[in-house]
Order: C-alpha cells, then sequence, then structure tokens
C-alpha cells in the first residue's frame, strides 16, 4: 500500500567562519575604457557566488553587470580571500567589494569634479554614466571619466575593499563565543509517498521559505535552494558511506555502489524569500548556501512519520530501515 | 531589496562557457612534459612501518623519481598539522600515502609503485567511536583517541542552570539519533599539478575552495624560506589556525571555475605531493586521482551519534536540553574539531532554551580522515533537532507547527554560545512557507513575530 505524508522542519544558519579572523578582500580597476576588473582571492566551483560579487560591484559603480570582468583564482593577481566556504562569501567577500567599489567610485568623482569643475559630493553614478546628481543631463561616461583620469590626469582608478570579523576563542568553561556574523532561516514542507510493501519513499514535493537578507540574484538564490535540496533528499535516503558499519570492507569505491540522487528523485521545488535585511550585510544580504542541505533531511523522515507512524533515529531511511520500523509497529 | 542589478536575475558570466564546455576543470590545465605521480597507500589499517626500499622501483622504466617522508621538509599539514604529507612510521588509515613515484605516464607510475618492498607490521585498528572512546581500546594515535578542547575530552558549552531547568520540567523526552557518514560526490576528483619554473618558482594548480589556505600550509611543507620559523609555531599548535597568515611568494596557486567541491575540497587533499616531488626533481608533476580513491580516501562528513535528553513543559516549551554529541573524526584531525564546536554552539537548533549542557566529543578511528561538508556541524544539528521537536510534540500533543513556533527564536535571545542574535526571522519564514503552501496557521500563530518579547 501507498500512503502519504507531510513533514515539516525549520533551520538556521551562521554565516561565515564561526572562529571570526577570515579575512575577505577585493582589488577593482576601472579600465580606460570604462569596464571594470573585479579581482577576489577565491576559487568558485561553480556556485555562482563570483556572479553575486559583479553584481555588487556594479551595483554601487552604476554601470551594466555585463562591464564587470571577475577574476577569482589566482594568487598572484588577486588579494587574500579565505575561501568559498562556510556560506562566507557573499557576506564576508561582498562586503570588501561594496568598500572596493566605493573607493573607486570616489576617485571618479574625483575625476569627473575636475572635468566638469563640479564638487564630487554633488556627483552620482548611474547608468554607465557620472552625472551631476540634480542635473543630470551633466555627466560623463564612464569611459570618457576613465580615459581621462588615465591619459590626462595620469590616475589609477583603483578600489580597495576590506573586511574581517575579529578572531575569537571559546571560553573554556562556558563555551561563549561570538561564532555567527548573522543568521538565515528556513522553513521546509515535504510531502512523501511511502510504500508499505517495498519500503521506498519518494518525495513528491518539497516547499520551502528562506530568509538570506536581500536576494541579490533569485536565480542563482533557487539554483542553491534546488542543489541543497538534492543533497538532503540523498542524506534522508540514500547516502552512507560505510553501510556494515563498523566494518569498513563495504565502502563504496564508485557512483553505481553509492547512489547519489539524480533527476528521477528529485520532486518539484517551490520556493518562497522572506526577506529580513541584514543591516550590516551587502545591500542586507546573508549567506544561505550550505543551510539548504540541512533542513529537508528531517522534513521527509518527518513527513514519513506522518504517512506511517514510524520515527527513523538513524539515516538514511532505507527501504530495510522503513520495512524493519513497520514489522516492529505491527507487532506492538 | 531591489537596485538596477541587485535582485536581478543576470545571467552567470561564466554560465556559457560552463554550458558549452569552455569552462576547464583543473585536470584539463596541460603542460607539456609534466610527469604522472602514482602513490603507494597503505594496505593496512593500522601499522608500523619497519622498512621501505625503493630502489628497484627507481630503477623501473619511465620512472623519474621517488619520494617518501624523508624527501617532506616539514613532514605535518592541517588545520591542526598533524596529518603527514607521506607517513614516517605510523600508519593510520588503509589508504594513507606513503610514497609517491613521478613517471612518464600512469602505466609506469604503477609499475614503478608495485615494485616499491615495503616492510609494515600490522596492528590492531579501531573503527566504531564507541569502541575506540573506551580506555582500553586500540590508540589511533599516541596521546589517545579524543581530541583535547581546552584541555578537556569534549568542548563544552553550557547556558543557564541545566538542574534547576530539569526540575522545571513537566516531563522529559529522551532520544538518540544517528548521522551517517556522506560523500561529497562532486564532480571532479582530486587533482593538482605543480609547475617549476627557472626562477625556482612553483605554479600548483589546485582544485581547491581556497588557495590562500593551500598556499600557507605549501609554504610550511617546503620550509621555503629558511629564516620562516612561522611553521615551528605552527606545528604547536592544538587548536583551529588556518595558516592563511603563511605563504611564500615562491608559489603561485592558480584555483577552477568549475568541479564542485560542497566541502570535500577545504583539505589539501592533492597538492603537496607534487609540489614536493615537482621541486626535487624540476619537472611538472600531475596527481590525478581515480574516482575510486577519491570515494575511498577523501574527506566526507563524518558520522554523528547524538543524545539527547529534554526538559519540557505541558505549554510546549523547551526548558532545558542536556546533549551528548559523538563526532566521528577518522584518523586525523582536519576539520574535525572545528565542525565539532560549530555543532556545539548551536545544538539547540534554531530555538531558544534557556539551560543547555552540550558535551561534544570529537574521536578518532583508523578510518580516512572525515572533515567539512555542506554544513559543517549545523548539519547533524538542524537533522536531529527537528527530528526531537516532532517527537516532542507528539509526546505532549500539539501540532508541529504550533511547538516550532512557541520556542522560535525571538530577536534578542541567546545561542547556547552566548551571542544574542538581532537577525530573526524564523517565525516570519514559517508564516511565509504556510501561505505558500496552503497551511492555515491558527490566528494566534499567524499573529506572532520575531519581535514579540518572551513570556
Amino acid at each position: 500500500m501507498k500512503k502519504r505524508g507531510i513533514g515539516l522542519a525549520t533551520g538556521l544558519y551562521p554565516t561565515a567562519m564561526a572562529t571570526g579572523g577570515d579575512p575577505g578582500q577585493a582589488i577593482i580597476e576601472v579600465q580606460p575604457d570604462g569596464s571594470v576588473l573585479l579581482l577576489i582571492g577565491t576559487s568558485e566551483l561553480g556556485q555562482g557566488s563570483s556572479t553575486v560579487l559583479a553584481q555588487l560591484a556594479a551595483e554601487v559603480l552604476g554601470v551594466d553587470y555585463e562591464n564587470i570582468r571577475v577574476v577569482n583564482n589566482d594568487t598572484d593577481i588577486c588579494p587574500v580571500s579565505w575561501g568559498s566556504l562556510a556560506s562566507r562569501v557573499t557576506y564576508m567577500d561582498g562586503k570588501a567589494v561594496v568598500a572596493a567599489a566605493e573607493e573607486a567610485r570616489s576617485i571618479l568623482f574625483e575625476v569627473v569634479a575636475e572635468m566638469m569643475e563640479a564638487k564630487p559630493k554633488d556627483l552620482e553614478a548611474i547608468d554607465g554614466k557620472i552625472q551631476v546628481k540634480d542635473s543630470p543631463s551633466l555627466f560623463k561616461t564612464m569611459a570618457e571619466a576613465a580615459n581621462f583620469a588615465t591619459f590626462e590626469m595620469r590616475k589609477l582608478i583603483v578600489g580597495r575593499g576590506v573586511y574581517m570579523r575579529d578572531r575569537v576563542q571559546p571560553d573554556p568553561e562556558t563555551g561563549a563565543m561570538d561564532s555567527i556574523a548573522t543568521l538565515a532561516w528556513t522553513a521546509i514542507l515535504a510531502e512523501v509517498e511511502v510504500d508499505t510493501e517495498t519500503g521506498e519513499v519518494s518525495v513528491l514535493k518539497i516547499t520551502c521559505a528562506y530568509d538570506t537578507g536581500t536576494v541579490i540574484n533569485p536565480m542563482l538564490s533557487e539554483g542553491q535552494i534546488e542543489g541543497g535540496t538534492a543533497m538532503g533528499i540523498g542524506a534522508a535516503l540514500m547516502e552512507e558511506l560505510y553501510p556494515v558499519y563498523p566494518s569498513t570492507d563495504l565502502k563504496p569505491d564508485n557512483l553505481g555502489d553509492y547512489v547519489i540522487p539524480t533527476a528521477v528523485d528529485v520532486p518539484e521545488i517551490e520556493s518562497v524569500f522572506y526577506e529580513c535585511i541584514c543591516t550590516h550585510g551587502p545591500f542586507g544580504a546573508k549567506g544561505f548556501g550550505e543551510m539548504t542541505a540541512n533542513v529537508p533531511p528531517a522534513a521527509i523522515l518527518n513527513a514519513i512519520h506522518d504517512a506511517v507512524g514510524i520515527r527513523i533515529t538513524e539515516l538514511p531511511a532505507s527501504p530495510e530501515k522503513i520495512l524493519r520500523a513497520l514489522e516492529e509497529k505491527g507487532r506492538s | 531589496m531591489t537596485g538596477r542589478v541587485i535582485g536581478k536575475r543576470v545571467r552567470r558570466y561564466d554560465g556559457m562557457a560552463h554550458t558549452t564546455g569552455e569552462s576547464k576543470f583543473v585536470d584539463d590545465v596541460i603542460v607539456p612534459g609534466t610527469l604522472t605521480i602514482k602513490v603507494l597507500r597503505s594496505p593496512v589499517h593500522k601499522g608500523t612501518i619497519k622498512n621501505i626500499d625503493t630502489s628497484a622501483a627507481e630503477a623501473s622504466p619511465g620512472v623519474a623519481s621517488v619520494i617518501t617522508a624523508a624527501d617532506v621538509p616539514f613532514n605535518a599539514w592541517g588545520v591542526i598539522p598533524d596529518q603527514p604529507v607521506l607517513a614516517a612510521e605510523s600508519v593510520r588509515f588503509k589508504g594513507e600515502p606513503i610514497a609517491a613515484v613521478a613517471a612518464t605516464d600512469e602505466d609506469a607510475a604503477l609499475e614503478g609503485i608495485s615494485r616499491i618492498r615495503l616492510d609494515i607490521d600490522e596492528e590492531e585498528p579501531v573503527f566504531d567511536p564507541l569502541e575506540a572512546m573506551k580506555p582500553d581500546a586500540p590508540k589511533v594515535r599516541p596521546e589517545g583517541n579524543l581530541f583535547i578542547f581546552d584541555g578537556r575530552p569534549y568542548r563544552k558549552v553550557v547556558f543557564g542552570d541545566i538542574e534547576e531547568g530539569f526540575r522545571s520540567a513537566d516531563l522529559i523526552v529522551e532520544s538518540e539519533y544517528f548521522h551517517p557518514a556522506q560523500e561529497h560526490a562532486q564532480i571532479e576528483p582530486m587533482v593538482s599539478l605543480a609547475v617549476p619554473d627557472s626562477s625556482g618558482r612553483l605554479t600548483v594548480y589546485t582544485v581547491g575552495q581556497a588557495p590562500y589556505w593551500n598556499l600557507g600550509m605549501l609554504s610550511n611543507i617546503l620550509k621555503m624560506d629558511p629564516r620562516d620559523v612561522r611553521y615551528e609555531q605552527w606545528a604547536g599548535q592544538t587548536r583551529n589556525n588556518w595558516p592563511i597568515n603563511s605563504s611564500s611568494g615562491r608559489i603561485k596557486m592558480v584555483g577552477g571555475t568549475v568541479g564542485g567541491a560542497f566541502g570535500g575540497k577545504t583539505d589539501m587533499h592533492a597538492d603537496h605531493i607534487p609540489t614536493v616531488m615537482a621541486l626535487k626533481i624540476g619537472r611538472p608533476c600531475k596527481w590525478r586521482w581515480t574516482r575510486e580513491e577519491d570515494l575511498k580516501y577523501s574527506t566526507y562528513r563524518g558520522p554523528w551519534i547524538i543524545h539527547f535528553r529534554d526538559g519540557v513543559k505541558k505549554d510546549g516549551r523547551i526548558v532545558a536540553r542536556e546533549i551528548k554529541a559523538i563526532r566521528e573524526a577518522g584518523a586525523y584531525s582536519s576539520l574535525n574539531p572545528y565542525v565539532t564546536d560549530k555543532y556545539c554552539f548551536l545544538a539547540t537548533g534554531c530555538y531558544f532554551i534557556p539551560n543547555v549542557r552540550v558535551r561534544g566529543y570529537c574521536v578518532f578511528t583508523n578510518k580516512p580522515p572525515a572533515s567539512s561538508m555542506r554544513g559543517f556541524g549545523i548539519t547533524p544539528s538542524s537533522v536531529t533537532t527537528e527530528l526531537q521537536m516532532d517527537k516532542i510534540a507528539e509526546t505532549i500533543g500539539i501540532d508541529p507547527w504550533e511547538i516550532r513556533f512557541i520556542n522560535a527564536y525571538r530577536k534578542g535571545d541567546q545561542t547556547p554560545g552566548r551571542r544574542v542574535i538581532n537577525s530573526v526571522a524564523l517565525i516570519e519564514v514559517m508564516q511565509a512557507l504556510a501561505e505558500k503552501a496552503g497551511v492555515k496557521l491558527s490566528d494566534r500563530l499567524k499573529a506572532m513575530t520575531s519581535s514579540d518579547r518572551r513570556k
């Protein structure tokens, strides 16, 4: 018989390293054609965080996002970053990028002030131009400004940005420690179907809400949610590196024996964002990449309980464990 | 909020290159004349190396060089540097690197490996963390099987008055949960290419998530600057201490752009051996792990056993929580102490509990080292806390939504690690979920906010 159930789980995630002391640094150079080079010391291996950093730089400099070129994986060229981990890049490196872009923008304002005999404080950067706030018809394009800086004023337009939290250690007696830069939040509903004959569980639908502060790029955030949900389904139902615990003999050595979720295992995922603006985040953003994998497993296991009344306390909820638990429940 | 670019669904700047296959994996970097590295891994789970004879391997056709621990200038690495690049005497897990061969191609390297004569005394290993915690268990490490946190064999986090909390509770809900070991299963397995140049500099192409970490660790391993004593200070560290502040201008790290990591590439799996080899013989060296090696010997999410004892009021409030958590680390520290800490600081999940006592153990076994994976210690916290919440709700007969609203963190609450938190939105996020999913909440729950004062 196939039985359906719904399960709820919630979670939080602290942005950045618990120990603090994890620097994010950025250098922004506006080149003579007005295009922008963004140097970041972390490697991005596919998650999209460098695109988010480029968006932050574009917003501050008032240029199209396409005008930003990211260079992010060379320690000869890029300043120090702690790395792409701990859901830290958007927040920590993001704050450095915003600071670097602001410094570059202030240099641009000085240049344009000289070109137009205006005051830097009366200028704004918007639509690829530096313009007078109250008289937008008075402007210089980024290309004009950068070219003038380079070839007339002998000026290099480079902005530098740094952000780092204090390094902290826990109090040995209480464990007290300021381990959190900011917190992101989630709540997830899983709908499952349990086959009581085979013990197999299908996840039918995942609905989730996230607060990640300002969502810099909804498409990339949804990408994190979908990837993380798939990883959470694997943890809930399939993955175990030492299946015959504690023997190590049957540790899988290929991805046929160690089964991870594929497209057929991942259901429809609906997500909604509640933006609790982080007052100290870059444009109000928090980090959240990791938490998307953390909370789905409990929602799925709680849904299994709702469907068939068994509590699985050892992940993954394999068909064998489901059948054993159903058998035990039938006996009692 | 939205701006001109903020909040917009702009395409990834590297998306087209990823889609068309133009983006390079680290293994796609080709340098002419590169030698292939293969590694002799320990055939036993635990043992003592008596002798390594590499002479036949060195004479093997196509073999350029063989290195052992004796060739590594400073043979320890890690956030807490307790892991040898190549095992010198003690072997602590099956698959631990002992010697490396650089040869003209993979077949010649494997042939060279097969000619190394290893004399090793096998010793009794321990695989179960609960067994490893017993006083008479075989020792994974001479100093013992428990990581020492500030002089104690566990991380201690205490908040409020746990005894008073249990006294004020109407009932106790006790449970034990197991979170298994999980593999990152990222697309690109571990690979590294070290290219020396005529100036004595090295370029290292790494899959690492944090090239600057690996740069610091490589600088220490190679003792590149003889005046630099930081590696000695690093060697004495027993707390989390990333060697990022030590780096050498003689190494340039180049990171990847695709391939995934999920926490599996925070540890320096593949960079050290080709770097040592390339510096020794002056030729480019690449070490590429097979998927089999990656699954068997790279890091993974270490398993957790978590015991809850919760004091609960009939109205749904959790007033006391005592936790004993056991994190299995495998054979070396890696990021396991950090992961354990991160768990302990937020062991109550996303709920305010006024009286808390946490003991978090980090236990060594003769398995490959576990380490970080997407979520660090928050993953076991989220998973087990949320299973426990539903069990408590059922025990006292209230709705799973309601118990979460009642105990949700509010603005100004303190975590078990005594951090006052302000950017709090759990209640609002649950309300948003209910609306999205068409779940009808009671008027009381709909009216709650994270700014409400706690009664």
